[in-house]
């Protein structure tokens, strides 16, 4: 049951071959085999999926209209707020903090029945690149025990890939769907900004973060997307809907999509490892073959996205983690003797290094003197690079590249070099930056059989088309029917 | 040694004004006045993790309201920034309000002089913020923050320093008061808080042909006429003393901050301000920017009326009225509407303005409302004004009138009925009476038509007598002809 995809599942519940209950019973089954080695969740919930998915059976047993998700077991990001249980995103300040609210996301979720059966680990306020920032526990790659599942979204992806769960959901401020999903050999996308709303999505980089699924298929990404995508009156950012129609995802999926032009952009790209950068050649050769016609752009910009944004992000995040201070919820020292120490010995206590470097970051980047330097010359970089982007589009109907340089590397690697660790997310940056769509798809393995991700790029509120061109290679190749081994 | 001195007095003012809306700022929230604390309070103004703030339209159109009042230019693109800074009633650490985009700016207010001129007080600029909640200082050694303030709009208006006595500074106060309630756009009740007052303070001091300026002093948060007026009165005496003493011009001390001690009547240094506080303001990425379009501007200035100081003016120009009772009327708008419909419904100006700024302030002020706010119809005040003006009531009995007016709700002409207080003005029933007057009193008689010193006493004694005949009904005015008729 478990190589079913979420639509397979989903279908076959619809049709009373399986029932939710004993698909939420297998799932917990490889959870209490598979995560004391995975670590992918910091919280499930057992018996409150359970309950759902016995409610779900029972309606569709009755003949009641049940949601587009009904019955398929789901993880959520532990960034994303829930009325149940805690939203710790993954950081000591936030261990025990219950939210009162529910996302939006989650809301969507739960009004399409599907069971949400825990939350994911991440890096600590989603800041990294392989997970190994969680200030609550470590998660490896379902691929292979030593090395990293990506991050930050790394306990969604190892989710999926160990399918301890059948589609999740993640964050992604400047890859962190892309990046881990590549790393597990799973479809990830981030959706144009605004598409999906942020509303109960704790923030990190608030003009970058959006929210999208993580899954087996890129059939299962539509049908996600069906779920989350839309207009959000809590959410004064998400797009409206006359600009940006919701689509029927799913059944887009199946037009056919004729003189398909497809830009490279391979001085950029030359930057990868030899064995990403030859399956990406074979996986543009896949559409080659299928018709589509290919141009080399230059994207001249590209090269000064990552110090963009590691000056966007971390002044958004500077501004947006200040509330972690211990006066209204979250951790407060013990040791505090007056109102300031609470929040210096607070947060000197509970934020994780990555985070205290970051804050630090842009903190400087804000301040007075530095601003015009610092922050105000990264958002006009973040204009050219939109520009770049524009430009491109008006000659293609998407970019393809890597997600990431190399594939999953080992636990320990890159933790104490910031630097290197930043790198990784140099293909994947640029599309926060301006806003659009990416997916990452499975495109083949390297030597240690490692999984390594095809990145496709599309114009803003493209989700439709890039989903059918995702779905086109899937279609020619079986590289997303290779699963991770059990690994115990 | 004498030296030759002058000195005149330089202040600009900060006023934070608190908008009348029904909900907060950012959140859906009620504005509520002396709730049980934080019982007002929702995710968003809590600054719970994953909240995003929506702009409250009403708010805005208030804002700009004023702005507009304010003759200011309305910004067509203005956008939200954040203010940081770290204090316990601030749950997000920032506040949002506008930084370099401000709504409006470039206007002035026109206040009155005592001479009765006015003066114009440009003004900076009036932006939106969110306000703090409150810290109480209660319970041992620990603080306590009540959060139903925080979120509520706020305006603040800025400026410039041309304010010149501390009587211009408070009639800035009071004009702004009666411009915003006019406006509808706040209760300005001070004290519930809904005016705080920021002054900015010095001296430009010229001694013996050599000018010198006094350090700027901003004294915080005053929230009475009073003390404002008396703290910028102390402030200037106080720098005076300090130049005269010390020499300590600006530059060398800088910009201070004081507070108002309202027992002792001084202001206090609270903090020496060697540079300004870094707030690393930049702009809010959960907010969109505002465009203000022409027609939506339009329909906001179709919601101005005319500010109370124009019909002051006007009510002096073009009716004649006092100075003083021209203010009376307009210190709020109901009153003001009262009287200028009861003046198109034909009432002569000057009876109108004795009975509403006599009787019918009197009542308003025993009932705690206004005197427009007593559910009296324009009309039927104007047919109570056209009764003394027609002689058929007395002016005297007019307040009895009124008051019955209020209580029953009856109209004038059926009240004068009821209360017996038509005027007798049927000449031969009256020549009756003075002629019984004059037979009882023969002395008088002699002394008016003698002449001399006596003449106008005895007159006047006579009249008495058959106006106490008549039981106070009779009309003076036709008494009086009756009488030169008879004695000449
Ligand atoms: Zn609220």
């Amino acid at each position: 049951m478990e190589e079913l995809s979420a639509k397979e599942l989903r279908d076959k519940i619809a049709a009373r071959q399986i029932s939710s209950l004993e698909a939420t019973e297998a799932v917990f089954k490889r959870i209490d085999k598979l995560e004391p080695v995975i670590g992918a969740y910091i919280s499930t919930y057992h018996d409150l999926a359970l309950e759902k998915a016995a409610d779900v059976d029972r309606r569709i047993a009755a003949g009641q209209s049940v949601g587009q998700l009904a019955g398929v077991p789901v993880a959520l990001k532990d960034n994303m707020c829930t009325t149940f249980g805690a939203t710790t995103c993954a950081s000591r300040i936030l261990e025990n903090f219950h939210a009162p609210y529910n996302a939006t996301v989650v809301e969507k979720l739960l009004a399409a029945d599907a069971v949400i059966v825990g939350k994911a680990n991440m890096d600590e306020f989603a800041m990294g690149s392989s997970t190994e920032n969680s200030g609550l526990k470590q998660t490896i790659n379902p691929w292979d025990a030593s090395r990293v599942p990506g991050g930050s979204s790394g306990g969604s992806c190892a989710a999926v890939a160990g399918r301890l769960c059948f589609a999740a959901l993640g964050s992604d401020t400047g890859g962190s769907i892309r990046q881990p999903a590549s790393f597990c050999g799973v479809v990830g996308l981030k959706p144009t900004y605004g598409c999906v709303s942020r509303y109960g999505l704790v923030a990190y980089g608030s003009s970058l973060d959006q929210i999208g699924p993580i899954t087996q298929t890129v059939t299962d990404s539509a049908l996600m997307m069906n779920v989350i995508a839309g207009h959000d009156p809590a959410d004064s950012t998400s797009v409206d809907e006359n600009i940006s129609p919701v689509f029927d995802y799913l059944e887009k999926l199946y037009e056919p999509l004729d003189k398909l032009t497809i830009a490279i952009v391979p001085q950029f790209a030359a930057g990868a490892d030899r064995q990403v950068q030859k399956a990406i050649t074979e996986a543009i050769d896949v559409y080659k073959k299928l018709g589509a016609e290919i141009i080399e752009v230059n994207m001249p910009h590209l090269d000064y996205a990552i110090a963009a944004y590691y000056l966007i992000a971390t002044a958004e995040a500077s501004s947006n983690l200040a509330r972690y201070d211990g006066v209204h919820y979250g951790h407060r020292s013990e040791k505090a003797e007056d109102y300031i120490e609470v929040y210096s010995k607070s947060r000197a206590e509970a934020f994780g290094k990555e985070v205290k470097r970051r804050i630090m970051l842009g903190t400087y980047a804000l301040s007075s003197g530095y601003y015009d330097a610092y922050y105000l010359k990264a958002l006009k970089v973040r204009n050219l690079i939109r520009a770049d982007f524009t430009g491109v589009f008006e000659k293609c109907d998407c970019i393809m590249m890597p997600v990431s340089p190399t594939t999953a590397f080992k636990i320990g690697e890159k933790v104490d070099d910031p630097l290197t660790m930043y790198l990784s997310d140099i293909y994947t940056i640029a599309a926060n930056l301006a806003g659009i769509p990416g997916i990452s798809v499975p495109c083949g393995f390297d030597d240690n059989n490692l999984p390594i991700g095809l990145q496709i790029l599309a114009p803003a509120f493209g989700e439709d088309k890039l989903l059918r061109i995702a779905r086109m290679f899937e279609n020619q190749t079986d590289w997303h029917k290779r699963k991770a081994p059990d690994i115990s | 040694m004498s030296s030759d001195l002058h000195y005149k007095l330089i202040v600009g003012l900060e006023i934070h004004v608190q908008l009348c809306t029904k909900s907060k700022m950012f959140c859906g929230c009620a504005v509520e006045f002396g709730q049980k604390p934080n019982s007002r309070v929702c995710p968003v103004c809590l600054g719970m993790p994953g909240v995003l703030p929506v702009m409250n339209k009403q708010a805005f159109e208030y804002a700009v309201l004023v702005g507009l009042a304010l003759n200011c230019e309305i910004a067509q693109f203005t956008k939200w920034d954040r203010k940081s800074y770290y204090y316990p009633d601030l749950p997000k650490n920032y506040q949002i309000s506008q930084y370099d985009l401000p709504l409006s700016a470039n206007g002035y207010i026109e206040i009155p002089l005592e001479s009765g001129k006015t003066k114009n007080i440009s003004i900076i600029r009036a932006h939106l913020e969110e306000d703090a909640g409150k810290n109480l200082h209660t319970a041992g050694n620990f603080s306590q923050v009540d959060l139903n303030r925080t979120g509520t709009p706020l305006l603040e208006i800025v400026t410039e320093p041309d304010m010149n006595s501390a009587a211009e500074v408070r009639a800035l106060a009071v004009e702004l008061q009666r411009m915003v309630r006019f406006l509808g756009v706040s209760e300005a009740d001070m004290q519930k808080g809904h005016m705080r007052f920021e002054p900015n303070i010095n001296l430009i001091i010229t001694r013996d042909g050599t000018e010198y300026r006094t350090p700027i002093v901003e004294i915080k948060n005053l929230n009475s006429f009073r003390a404002l007026e008396r703290s910028v009165d102390y402030e200037q005496a106080r720098q005076l003393d300090e130049f005269l003493e010390n020499g300590v011009v600006m530059g060398m001390g800088n910009k201070t901050t004081r507070g108002w001690d309202d027992e002792k009547e001084i202001t206090v240094l609270q903090r020496e301000k060697e540079e300004a506080h870094d707030y690393r303001y930049f702009p809010d990425p959960d907010l969109v920017p505002v465009k203000m379009t022409p027609q939506w501007l339009s329909e906001i200035q179709g919601r101005l009326c005319e500010l109370p100081i124009k019909r002051q003016l006007r009510y002096v120009d073009q009716y004649k009225l006092s100075d003083y009772d021209a203010g009376v009327l307009t210190a709020d708008r109901s009153t003001s509407d009262l009287f200028d419909e009861a003046v198109k419904a034909g009432a002569e100006p000057k009876r109108l303005c004795n009975i509403i700024t006599q009787t019918g302030l009197k009542i308003a002020n025993e009932k705690g409302c206004s005197a427009g706010d007593l559910g009296l119809k324009a009309q039927s005040v104007a047919n109570l004004a056209g009764m003394i003006e027609g002689g058929t009531i007395s002016a005297g009995s007019a307040g009895q009138i009124f008051e019955a007016m209020v209580e029953t709700g009856k109209e004038p002409e059926v009240l004068a009925e009821e209360l017996n207080l038509i005027q007798k003005s049927d000449a031969g029933e009256l020549e009756a009476i003075v002629d019984k007057v004059l037979a009882d009193n023969p002395k008088a008689v002699d002394d008016v038509t003698g002449g001399g010193k006596k003449s106008k006493k005895a007159r006047g004694f006579l009249l008495g007598q058959v106006m106490q005949k008549s039981k106070g009904q009779a009309n003076p005015k036709v008494v009086s002809e009756i009488l030169v008729k008879k004695l000449g």
